[in-house]
Formats: C-alpha cells, sequence, structure tokens
C-alpha cells in the first residue's frame, strides 16, 4: 500500500527527480541558462554590399598580380616538401618499432604475463580483455566513459535551440534546424530493411554487453551497436515513433543512473591507491554468464552509455534536440 | 591468406592517398568509410574481433553518418536537380539525395557490422 505524502511537491525526491528530468530546476539547482539577448544592427550599417565574385576577380587576378603568382608556387612547393618530409619521418620512425609478433618485444613483460597467468582466477572473465579494462583498470574506464559523457554535453551545449519567448520565432528557427521536414518520409524500402535489421542488431549488441566477460566485445563495441541500430529506426520512421519509448527523460536518467553506479563501484581505487578491494560477490565459475563479479554489471552500465550518448548525438545534429 | 592480406593493405593505402585527391566531400566520406570496413577486416585476421566490431560500428557507421549530417548542416551537398523551389530554404532540395545516401549508408554499414559479427 503506497502512501502519498501530502507535501511531496517539496520533498527532497521531488525535487531531485526535476532535476534529473531537467524540468523546472528547484532553487537549489538553478542555473543561468538563458541566451544573452542578441541586437543586430540594421541593415544601412552593414554598409554597402559588393559583388563576391567581382572581388575574386580583381584579388586574384594571376596574370597582372605577380606576387600572387610567385606566392602560389611557392606555396605548392612547401606543401609538397611538407608532405615529403612527414612520410619519411613517419617511415623512419616506422623502421624503428619492435617487429610485430616477436615474443622478445619490450610491451610483453611481466604485467601481460601476469594478467594472463591469474586473469580468470581473480576476476573470473574469460576474456582477458574485459577482465583488465573492468577489473584491474576499471578505474580508466571510469574516466573514458566520463569522457563521453562529457563530449555528450558538449554537443549539447553547441546544437541545442534556445528556448525563445517568440513563437514564430521559434517555429522558423526548429524548421531550420530541423532539416528532415524536407525530407522523403516513410521510405519504403528502408523501413522494410530496418524491420529485419534492427531487431537483429539489437540482439546482437545485447549479446556482445552480456557475453562481454565470456568472448570478444564488451560494453563499448555493444552499445556501439545498439547505438547505431538505434539511428537506423530513426531513420526509417522518423522522430515520432523512437520518440514513444526514448525521450531526453530516459536519456538524462539512464545516463545518470549507470554513470552514478560506475562511479559508486569504481572509484573507491582513487582513495585506496589503486589497490584492489575485495566487492564481496562471487565470482562464479569461469565461463557461466552469472560469473566474474561485478563486471557484468558494470559491462551493462557502459553499453547503456554509449548507445544513449551515440543516439543523442545523432538526435543533437538533426534537430537540435532528443 | 597472405595475398588476401596484402590485398587489403594496399586497399587500405589506396584508400588513404584516393581521400585527399577527391574534390568532393561526399565522395572522401564515402572512401573513408570503405577505409573503416577494410581496417575492420584487418583486425579480424589480427585476432582481435572486438576492435573489429567496433571500428566497424563506430568508424563506419555513426561517425561517416556525423559526417553526412554535418555536411549537410553547412550545406556542402550541392542539390543534384533543382525542383519547383518553395523557396523555403536552400538545402531542402539537397536534402532528397543526401537523405537517401545516408540511409544507405546506415544499412551498409550495419550489414558489414552483422557479418563481422558472424565471422
Amino acid at each position: 500500500m503506497s502512501r502519498l505524502k501530502e507535501n511531496y511537491e517539496n520533498s527532497r525526491f521531488h525535487r531531485f527527480e526535476k532535476w534529473v528530468d531537467g524540468e523546472a530546476p528547484s532553487r537549489e539547482f538553478r542555473m543561468e541558462t538563458k541566451a544573452p539577448v542578441k541586437r543586430l544592427p540594421p541593415e544601412e550599417l552593414s554598409g554597402p554590399r559588393l559583388n563576391e565574385e567581382e572581388i575574386n576577380a580583381v584579388v586574384y587576378d594571376e596574370r597582372h598580380n605577380k606576387e600572387l603568382k610567385i606566392f602560389r608556387v611557392i606555396n605548392r612547393l612547401t606543401s609538397v616538401v611538407l608532405c615529403l618530409t612527414l612520410i619519411g619521418v613517419l617511415l623512419w620512425t616506422v623502421v624503428y618499432l619492435p617487429e610485430f609478433g616477436n615474443p622478445d618485444n619490450p610491451t610483453n613483460n611481466e604485467v601481460a604475463a601476469r594478467y594472463i597467468e591469474k586473469g580468470v582466477e581473480e576476476t573470473g572473465a574469460t576474456n582477458f580483455v574485459t577482465g583488465m579494462i573492468l577489473d584491474y583498470r576499471a578505474f580508466d574506464t571510469f574516466g573514458e566513459s566520463c569522457v563521453l559523457f562529457i563530449a555528450a554535453t558538449c554537443v549539447q551545449v553547441l546544437m541545442r535551440l534556445d528556448d525563445s519567448d517568440d513563437k514564430e520565432k521559434m517555429k522558423k528557427k526548429q524548421a531550420e534546424e530541423n532539416d528532415r521536414i524536407y525530407e522523403p518520409k516513410n521510405d519504403l524500402i528502408l523501413q522494410k530493411v530496418s524491420c529485419v535489421l534492427v531487431p537483429l542488431l539489437f540482439i546482437f549488441g545485447i549479446y556482445i554487453i552480456l557475453n562481454g566477460h565470456l568472448s570478444p566485445g564488451g560494453g563499448f563495441s555493444g552499445g556501439a551497436v545498439i547505438g547505431s541500430g538505434l539511428i537506423l529506426y530513426l531513420n526509417a520512421f522518423g522522430f515520432k515513433k523512437t520518440e514513444r519509448f526514448f525521450t531526453e527523460k530516459i536519456f538524462r536518467r539512464i545516463t545518470l543512473a549507470s554513470l552514478t553506479f560506475y562511479c559508486l563501484a569504481k572509484s573507491y581505487s582513487f582513495f585506496t591507491g589503486a589497490n584492489h578491494l575485495e566487492s564481496g560477490i562471487p565470482l562464479g565459475t569461469p565461463g557461466a554468464i552469472l560469473s566474474s563479479g561485478l563486471i557484468l554489471p558494470l559491462n551493462i552500465c557502459v553499453g547503456l552509455v554509449v548507445a544513449c550518448t551515440m543516439y543523442a548525438f545523432y538526435t543533437l545534429f538533426r534537430k537540435g534536440g532528443m | 591468406m597472405r595475398i588476401f592480406e596484402l590485398f587489403l593493405l594496399i586497399g587500405l593505402i589506396v584508400c588513404a592517398t584516393a581521400v585527399s585527391f577527391t574534390k568532393k566531400l561526399l565522395t572522401s566520406i564515402i572512401i573513408y568509410m570503405s577505409y573503416s570496413s577494410i581496417m575492420a577486416i584487418i583486425w579480424v585476421i589480427l585476432q582481435s574481433p572486438d576492435l573489429a566490431v567496433t571500428e566497424a560500428a563506430v568508424g563506419a557507421g555513426v561517425t561517416s553518418i556525423l559526417f553526412f549530417v554535418t555536411l549537410k548542416k553547412i550545406r556542402a551537398i550541392q542539390a543534384g536537380q533543382q525542383e519547383d523551389g518553395t523557396g523555403e530554404a536552400e538545402g531542402a532540395e539537397g536534402s532528397k539525395d543526401s537523405g537517401e545516401t545516408e540511409s544507405q549508408a546506415v544499412e551498409e554499414t550495419d550489414g558489414t557490422k552483422a557479418k563481422e559479427g558472424g565471422q
């Protein structure tokens, strides 16, 4: 029996929920989000408009402008010389690289040997790479997923449409940004193909994520596959259909939840000096799907963040919002 | 197998040089996509299928799609044929072909991805 609190509107959880969803930030979390009002100068102030082609014809007239001719020749010569030197330097460096696949290479040191010898025993993951990424060096991976999140935030800052008070202006702006308006919709071939491909892609991505500790792959690759599946679905069926199950609210919640979980699970190594702490979760038998402790939930978190970020990039590029 | 590897590596070099010699931005992006697909096969040969999946999904898929969208945003994709313009936006007519190529690109990359996953 759930009991409704009388002052639910003022409760801490409600305010937190609103903050996560980005609706009406409460006073505690309020930030200045309004763009400054631009005042464009009137047309007369910008001066007489010169024909661009005429100017270019005068400036880049090679027959009468000898300086320009010499400059162009020198420019081309230096670019060729620069390219050739760069290629030479790079090839020269490659000569000094250790031979590919040589067992005496400096990378084959005691660290790799230890990971291979004790990896299965200590992490429970039969895929060494995942064991390394999400157990021994999980804190580094946390930084990587944060970089992805920050990238998504930056794209949002750059591409997002500001809310404007003027409704007419807003409509015009939206039409300009949302270039899908003029595109052919309901392309039959695309829709039929994506009917077949999208479920396969989703299942393949989920398989990669869930089997990250058993077979090649993991959170990042699986998340990227799911993200591209979402983009394909969006291309075939349009924004209206995807918004039925994937909105900005869900994007915010998923990203926040997975990043927070990852942070709570692994950031202790920041304080313990990268020393390993026992998680308390039994490792299970290596090879079973429910094994290797924290690696499976961490893989799911990374996959969710990556899939959401890929999709968010695309939607932000297309219409400046989720 | 050796010959196949050499063939792939030569393809890689050809793609890399071809990007700098193409004049159209759209073509160079498609060459970039094929570069990524070849690279994904090379990753499989080098026994790192996890990297191959990532390369196919990110390099050939998402990045190129974002490039396409950016080209469209800066109106770099020219309109093939001008239909009777409603005159609202210049990019409106151009968006027709580019939209189609883009969605085809999605299919292609997704197809390669699925194939490589099966290997």
